[in-house]
């Protein structure tokens, strides 16, 4: 089918597209990739479209380096496309961060659906495989809505309601995402189950931890498409922190896992940790929906299993990149 | 809605609603049939095109948002003399096509794509990432994969001689 008529507006400041949404049934046109198929359906039938290309300030990505409060962040505008976090060198000093969101990237459907799809517009659409919100949700990103009143901020963990759900009122623009930077020294894990390269995530886990003397001082866990909204993993988080994990921990976890025999009560020990919080996952955080394919069950021991394989690469990361271990 | 725009190095200036796609205008207003239309919902990549030198995907677009930019399609790939591509002669060399419904759309990914970094096909998993962009129900993709290598190696080769 082909979309339904609708009124085109293109405005060139932010001013002006806050002030367009207003309309009646007003929706935001970013990258288009999820919007323009839905219109394609029907399925979307928005009576004024408001084209943000053509607003050049919001394409900026700017880095706040971290003060002496370690309040340091990615500033994401609307018009950055998931391309732009492929490759982490094109954000250098970012770090940990920057190797997180590149490997996320890779994970966003395919490269030309990556050159117009936006992080911002992946946000306010809230698709329950997504994978942006989950990494927001679990970073504790800030997020600037811009409405006729002013602007006003939401935690990512509040901004999420459920399928295709947020805060976001309709005369609202999403017109920044805040990401804090990551510790120095810390390492990054993202691991996606999918059916095919480039379908939807069916599940996946983020994972990022430091460590200080082979013990966990920093880390940070979410899910995607655990729940019926994003979801950071605080209590696996809780079972990690002040925990040991070095690098053999991890492997030994895969031995023990796997039913092999651990060897020094060290990675035992490491092990354990890891392990236990990767059950943490998926027994106390996620919160799995009757699939048609996927039972609870199912669902509970594969967020397990995830989590599990993100923090052993977290792990080798930190040993490859920071100071960690 | 009058929208100007450059198609394939000719300047055009159309009348278009808000809700026609790029890939129906190229079609129906422009006359241009090579960029074909399959799923309509950017899964299959048969209406790739290039915009300001992106590969994007056609029928997720509105015309009206290329006013004042740049469009390639497949039938702004060959020389004003009719002389092909070397995409073009590497996928009619490698039989890197069966039915042909696709060809155009992997043209214009790949030839954005080599435009962009020539080095993407040297490197296996960056080409393998590129190449499940598009749909192919006939060859299997391989053909498809040599077909860019050696097409890469053409460009380059072109490159050297003109420095």
């Amino acid at each position: 089918m082909k979309p339904a008529p609708f009124e085109y507006l293109a405005p060139r400041g932010a001013a002006e597209a806050v002030e367009a949404l207003s309309g009646e049934d007003a929706r935001v046109l970013a990258g288009g990739q999820s919007l323009v198929l839905e219109m394609n359906y029907r399925t979307a039938r928005p009576a004024r479209l408001v084209d943000i290309n053509r607003v050049e300030e919001f394409a900026r990505l700017d880095v706040d380096r971290a003060g002496e409060s370690g309040d340091g962040a990615l500033r994401v505008r609307p018009l950055v496309r998931h391309r732009a976090f492929e490759l982490p060198v094109e954000h250098a000093g970012v770090g940990p961060l920057a190797r997180l969101l590149s490997l996320v990237a890779h994970h966003i459907a395919h490269p030309p659906i990556r050159a117009r799809g936006t992080m911002l517009g992946s946000l306010a659409y809230a698709h329950p495989a997504a994978e942006w919100p989950a990494v927001a949700t679990t970073l504790g990103a800030h997020l600037d809505l811009a409405g006729p009143d002013g602007t006003r901020t939401v935690a990512a963990g509040d901004f999420f309601t459920g399928p295709f759900g947020t805060v976001r009122r309709p005369e609202e623009l999403l017109i920044q995402a805040r990401l804090p930077l990551l510790p120095e020294g810390a390492g990054v894990g993202f691991v996606e189950h999918r059916r095919t390269h480039a379908s939807f995530a069916a599940l996946a886990a983020i994972a990022v931890l430091r460590l200080r003397d082979g013990v966990v001082d920093w880390v940070r866990l979410g899910l995607v498409n655990a729940a019926d909204r994003p979801v950071r993993a605080h209590a696996a988080e809780r079972a990690l922190l002040g925990q040991p994990a070095g690098t053999e921990a991890a492997s030994a976890a895969r031995a023990v896992s796997g039913g092999g025999a651990a060897s020094a009560a060290g990675a035992v020990d490491g092990a354990g940790a890891v392990a236990g919080a990767a059950e943490v996952a998926g027994d106390v955080d996620a919160d799995p929906r009757p699939q048609p394919h996927a039972s609870i069950a199912y669902q509970r021991h594969a967020v397990t299993v995830l989590v599990r394989r993100a923090l052993d690469q977290a792990l080798r990361d930190a040993r490859v990149s920071g100071d960690g271990g | 809605m009058r929208t100007r725009l450059t198609v394939n190095g000719q300047a055009r200036e159309l009348d278009v609603e808000p809700r026609r796609t790029l890939a129906d205008a190229l079609r129906e207003d422009c006359g241009l049939t090579g960029t074909h239309l399959a799923c309509e919902h950017g899964v299959c990549g048969a209406c790739t095109v290039l915009v300001d030198g992106e590969a994007v995907r056609s029928c997720l677009m509105f015309a009206v948002q290329c006013d004042g930019r740049q469009v390639r399609t497949v039938e702004g790939l060959a020389a004003a003399d009719g002389t092909p591509h070397p995409l073009q002669e590497a996928f009619s060399a490698e039989h890197a096509l069966q039915c042909g419904f696709c060809t155009p759309g992997f043209l214009m990914l790949a030839a954005g794509a080599l435009a962009r970094d020539p080095s993407v096909a040297a490197d296996p998993d960056r080409l393998r990432e590129l190449l499940t962009s598009n749909l192919c129900r006939c060859t299997g993709y391989e053909s498809i994969r040599r077909a860019v290598v050696r097409a890469a190696g053409e460009l380059d080769g072109a490159r050297h001689a003109d420095s």
